[in-house]
């Protein structure tokens, strides 16, 4: 096989369990491509993407961009902030207007879930999400995946834990569905009110206490307390949240065996996570960060193939 | 579909021995020269060499490599589907080395086209030569000619030539096949 099923990307949810390891087979390829003295291939020459972002991102488009440039594509980066979208304009219009300049791949994050859903049926591009509200993160579940995959193989089976905000996160949601796809155990744990009720729906495991859920887990993701989401108060206080939900050495020093340590950043240290853990062996935090160019070049080459 | 054997296995045998010779006259001791077998059918002829080289001619030291060119070629989003990548695996700068792409079939000419682009990621090379075992000459869409041939063939268009090695496809062999005729 060598094409995707689908023409954008527009969640994990849309995908087969064949998109996800050709994705990953052609990301292990470019893997290789960014470890060559010069990290470009001529792929995307003819090819031209906009980055639209409607909320804030730093990393995520950086490594769009990144990725974007290192397939040699054309690239017009548009920030809500400093557009027609504060003067009223609408969804596909911005993006119809965007397209008349011939764009051939959209890449989107947006605040309201379903937003590149509505667009792919109004547009001719192939869309790829960025983050539609709470709803998905598709190439973030794809990075994660592949940084467990390089580290300990084939994910079937392995006991996958996933810590925080469960209720806000796309990054949480988007991971399931894929750990899922590929056979893993998923094991949610939080706060109950920020454990949304729907989740075992999603054949996922509900666990309140972290010394519990941490006790056989092959891998520990460490969500962001996202404090721009939180509108009220969620638990009584961050010195309590980390007493209950941080992952501190204590922690980790009563454990057997300590799992592979992830967040998808930005870290709130001393939050979510220690420092000390952050920089230690167990963490792959920053191989996230890689991966997440080469996982995202694969994602925009196959998109391309596809028109 | 008919399928004439072009070349057997003995004498496929007696043509590496000829190529190995002809890179060792130009190449003598490979202190300055790389071999590059390009994926993912050139690769089979390329270790066949080293081997031959090593083994029978006391090259020590040889270095081979394995460049894919999918990501460089010029007919993406032109043909139906995307082509899979191979694996690529240079683990030494081509800076300054005279670099030898090998192939098994040179025809349009648009692979080695993209291999040269490709290997321009991994240095600055000092001078690239081409060795195929099959030539198809009358084919070229580009000035493109190799240095070492194993066997000019003139096949047309409609006809397709097909080498197979012992270790992937259970003999050594070379045919001309044409769907057209019986």
């Amino acid at each position: 096989m060598s094409e995707l099923s689908v023409k954008h990307l527009l969640g994990i949810k849309y995908l087969t369990e064949d998109d996800i390891q050709l994705i990953f087979e052609t990301a292990d390829h470019f893997k290789e491509v960014l470890s060559r003295p010069i990290k470009k291939v001529p792929s995307l020459r003819d090819v031209t993407i906009a980055n639209i972002f409607f909320e804030n991102s730093t990393r995520t488009k950086l490594s769009f961009e990144l990725a974007q440039k290192r397939l040699s594509a054309d690239v017009v980066n548009f920030s809500a902030g400093q557009s027609s979208v504060k003067k009223g304009e609408t969804l596909v219009d911005t993006v119809n207007n965007i397209l008349a300049m011939k764009v051939d791949m959209v890449v989107m994050r947006h605040p309201n879930p379903g937003a590149g859903v509505f667009l792919s049926k109004h547009i001719d591009a192939s869309i790829v999400n960025a983050g539609d509200g709470a709803h998905e993160h598709p190439t973030q579940a794809l990075l994660d995946a592949f940084s467990i995959r390089e580290r300990l193989g084939d994910l079937g089976g392995k006991k996958v834990l996933i810590v925080g905000d469960i209720l806000h996160s796309r990054v949480a949601l988007s991971n399931i569905f894929l750990l899922k796809k590929l056979g893993a155990k998923v094991t949610v744990c939080g706060p109950q009110t920020l454990i949304p009720k729907y989740i075992t729906s999603l054949g996922v495991e509900v666990e309140h206490d972290l010394d519990r859920a941490l006790v056989d887990a092959d891998v520990a993701n460490m969500l962001r307390i996202q404090n721009e989401r939180l509108d009220q108060s969620y638990f009584p206080s961050t010195r309590e949240y980390v007493m209950q939900y941080g992952l501190t050495d204590e922690r980790l020093s009563r454990l057997d065996r300590v799992p592979l340590i992830m967040h998808p950043g930005p870290i709130n240290r001393g939050v979510e996570i220690t420092s000390s853990i952050a920089d230690s062996e167990h963490a792959i935090i920053l191989d996230q960060v890689s991966n997440g160019v080469a996982v995202r070049m694969a994602v925009m080459y196959l998109l391309a193939g596809k028109q | 579909m008919s399928s004439n054997l072009l070349l057997d296995s003995k004498s496929i045998g007696v043509i590496l021995h000829r190529l190995a010779n002809q890179l060792l006259e130009t190449h003598l001791d490979f202190k300055n020269t790389v071999l590059i077998g390009l994926q993912p059918r050139g690769v089979y002829l390329a270790e066949r060499l080293a081997k031959l080289l090593s083994e029978d001619y006391a090259v020590s030291d040889l270095r081979l490599g394995y460049l894919d060119i999918t990501f460089f070629r010029d007919d993406f989003r032109r043909s139906e589907k995307p082509l899979s990548a191979s694996k690529t695996k240079i683990d030494f700068l081509v800076e300054n080395q005279k670099v030898v792409f090998i192939d098994d079939v040179l025809y349009t000419g648009r692979s080695i086209q993209s291999a040269l682009s490709a290997i321009q990621s991994f240095g600055r090379p000092s001078s690239v030569e081409l060795m195929v075992l099959i030539d198809r000459r009358f084919s070229r869409h580009l000035p493109i000619q190799p240095n070492y041939r194993g066997r000019q063939v003139d096949a047309i268009n409609e006809e397709r030539v097909r080498v197979l090695w012992k270790e992937k496809d259970g003999e050594d062999a070379v045919y001309i096949e044409n769907k057209n005729l019986k």
